[in-house]
């Protein structure tokens, strides 16, 4: 089913919603791991979703809760650390989970998200719901054993995940060609009988295809799917780490801002279809929100004492009186 | 009804477990079982009742099935991830540490995690270093976790029924070599026990001995033995490791100014440790004696078992440390 003109402004919005997010964090400094170049794959995925869908993310965590429709002044103000933020200031930049879009976590352990989204899909089995869970990781991720085992076990038991590799060439500073013995994540399919797919990251539209395929896939009782998109990251691995190495060229760089950017390829597109007017108001309104959020988050508190007690037990009665805030 | 509250029913160490996860899965459909063959480890009769929706058994995969666990808890499911082997969970404790005792304070309480996790100690059972870790203290360390170490069969069956019920995440450390001990269990299906509550077991004036799990029978021993000496020693069953029930060990060496206390961890950073840490803050001055850890020593555990059998806090090693201070 191809997007409608709507929902093609919508995917636009999304995309320019992370950018834009994403260059206030720039402006601003706080610390922020940027997918700035992978916007098309993850707002792509997650168009092709329903809200009540699981996702579990990564440490690169901004683009899933806002490519998953969340609202931005709360994702703004947790990456200033406040207590208004999605998380009370207390998870911040990788992990911004906004629950109320079925955010289950955004890891910043590499690979600890594969057994959460195949719990979440074996959720979804035991309560027969048709929810499927889509679990976003870097290619790095993959060389840990989380991966083999949980897309083995969703694999075996025909779990409702769609295995999201967000392929952006690099593993910080190891490149995949240098990390992996075979560079092509999607074959890995093989190994578990499944589907595996390549998709080009940058098409968002190419890669809402194939993702709808995935979940028409795992709604319909199938089983999981392994999607590869490659994409690129066209900033560093986290605004405020200096990378004492050259490990990729400004050539290779330069290509790819250039000529790959996942949101002028679309606004092409758009102004194909004779929505380039709609595009830039998009773009004007974005612009907006986000001075609006810095604001918001700027004024907002900070957590304080009480804030961490409150938020380590579900009952406070229970919480340990030797804990050390006596 | 009220018969029924007041009625009891013979049952060992290992069967109190089983009824407890049974009567909690008929109580409430979210409960599910997740883990290794285990119906070998108590669980076959579970097998004859619940269907493969609520007994996963699992591939070789410890670090990822118990976050398949969290993943379920986190979208709705009440899991039980049996381990089986406690040294097993250091193979889980990604999912255990990194996720499940931090979700709910990374998304500023947007989560919940009720998990339960079960581990076996299989010590003293000549299955040598891989096989026989206490590992209670690691996560005693682990802020966001509840940890309870019964000793008894009705104290495990109303315990393990409380972690089943809880919201957060608890960590349920079974004893081996307590399994066969029967003991007068209530049959209601509502008998609880508060997670958090240590248990006078025997009231004494002149020394306090703290055990826990697989040390309190030598412990009600060694006071036993005590007591054809004329010494009067007040035994105390921690039964919760996390929240630690501080005042009634405080309230006790308040009375008899001696503490002994009886751990099978290992003696550096025990729970021993952390109890004596306690009283010697917030009870020093109703210290007559210095405090005696009676522990395992900081060595791996060999596969003879004559060696083995001596490095456990026994009867006559208990009321060694308590001759020790009086």
């Amino acid at each position: 089913m191809p997007l409608d003109r709507v929902q093609q402004l919508e995917l636009f919005t999304r995309m320019v919603r992370i950018r834009k997010f994403e260059e206030a964090i720039i402006a601003h400094n706080p610390v922020g791991h940027l997918s700035i170049g992978q916007e098309g794959a993850i707002v792509g995925a997650c168009m092709a979703l329903r809200e009540e869908d699981y996702v579990t993310g990564t440490h690169r965590s901004h683009g899933h809760p806002i490519g998953k429709g969340a609202d931005i002044l709360p994702l703004m103000a947790e990456i200033f650390g406040k207590q208004t933020g999605i998380c009370k200031g207390l998870g911040g930049s990788m992990h911004l989970t906004d629950t109320s879009k079925g955010l289950i976590c955004e890891s910043a352990i590499v690979g600890g998200g594969f057994p959460l989204a195949t719990g979440a899909g074996l959720s979804i089995k035991v309560r027969k719901t048709d929810q499927v869970s889509l679990c976003f990781f870097g290619d790095g991720a993959t060389n840990q054993g989380t991966f083999h085992e949980s897309i083995n076990m969703a694999a075996i038991w025909k779990l409702p995940v769609i295995y999201f590799c967000e392929n952006n060439g690099y593993a910080v500073t190891t490149s995949v060609e240098k990390s992996h013995g075979q560079p092509d994540i999607a074959r890995r399919a093989d190994g578990y009988g499944i589907p595996g797919i390549i998709v080009d990251g940058q098409d968002a539209e190419a890669v809402y295809e194939v993702t709808q395929t995935a979940v028409n896939r795992a709604r319909a009782g199938e089983g999981p799917t392994l999607i590869e998109a490659k994409t690129y990251r066209f900033d560093e691995h986290s605004n405020r780490l200096a990378i004492p190495i050259r490990y990729r060229s400004d050539e290779e760089i330069s290509h790819h801002r250039t000529n790959r950017d996942p949101i002028i390829l679309y606004r092409d597109i758009l102004d194909e279809r004779g929505l380039l007017a709609e595009a830039q108001a998009v773009e004007v309104a974005v612009t907006q929100l986000m001075e609006e959020a810095v604001q918001f988050a700027k004024d907002s508190r900070e957590p304080d004492m009480q804030d961490l007690i409150d938020n380590m037990y579900s009952n406070p009665i229970h919480f340990p009186a030797d804990a050390g805030f006596a | 009804m009220s018969e029924l509250r007041n009625s009891t029913q013979k049952l060992s160490y290992l069967q109190a477990i089983v009824e407890a996860q049974r009567e909690e899965m008929r109580r409430d459909e979210r409960v599910i079982l997740i883990g290794e063959d285990i119906a070998v480890y108590g669980a076959q009769t579970l097998f004859d009742e619940f269907d493969e929706n609520r007994l996963w058994n699992t591939p070789i995969s410890e670090g990822s099935f118990t976050g398949v666990g969290v993943g379920a808890a986190l979208t709705g499911l009440r899991p039980i991830v049996d381990l089986t082997i406690a040294s097993f969970a250091y193979l889980a404790s990604d999912q255990i540490i990194n996720q499940a005792a931090k979700l709910r304070f990374m998304t500023g309480g947007q989560l919940r995690v009720p998990l339960v996790v079960r581990l076996s100690t299989f010590y003293n059972n000549r299955t040598a270093a891989q096989h026989a870790d206490r590992p209670y203290p690691l996560f005693m360390n682990t802020p966001g976790l509840k940890v309870i170490a019964p000793a008894t069969a009705s104290d495990m069956k109303g315990l393990l029924k409380s972690a089943i019920r809880d919201d957060d995440p608890v960590i349920v450390f079974e004893d081996i070599n307590l399994w066969g001990k029967k003991e007068e269990v209530p049959v209601d299906p509502d008998f609880l026990i508060p997670i958090g509550k240590a248990h006078v077991k025997r009231a004494g004036s002149d020394v306090t001995i703290v055990g826990f799990a697989g040390s309190l029978p030598p412990s009600l021993a060694a006071a036993e033995l005590l007591s054809k000496e004329g010494v009067d020693v007040e035994v105390i069953d921690l039964r919760t490791i996390v929240p630690m029930d501080k005042e009634t060990i405080l309230a006790s060496v308040a009375k008899t100014g001696r503490l002994v206390i009886a751990d099978n961890s290992h003696r550096i950073g025990s729970i021993a440790s952390e109890i004596a840490a306690v009283v010697s803050e917030d009870g020093f001055e109703s210290l007559r004696k210095p405090i005696q850890r009676v522990t395992t020593p900081s060595v791996h555990i060999p596969y003879n078992p004559t060696v083995e059998k001596q490095l456990y806090p026994t009867k006559d090693s208990i009321a060694a440390a308590v001759r020790r201070i009086l």
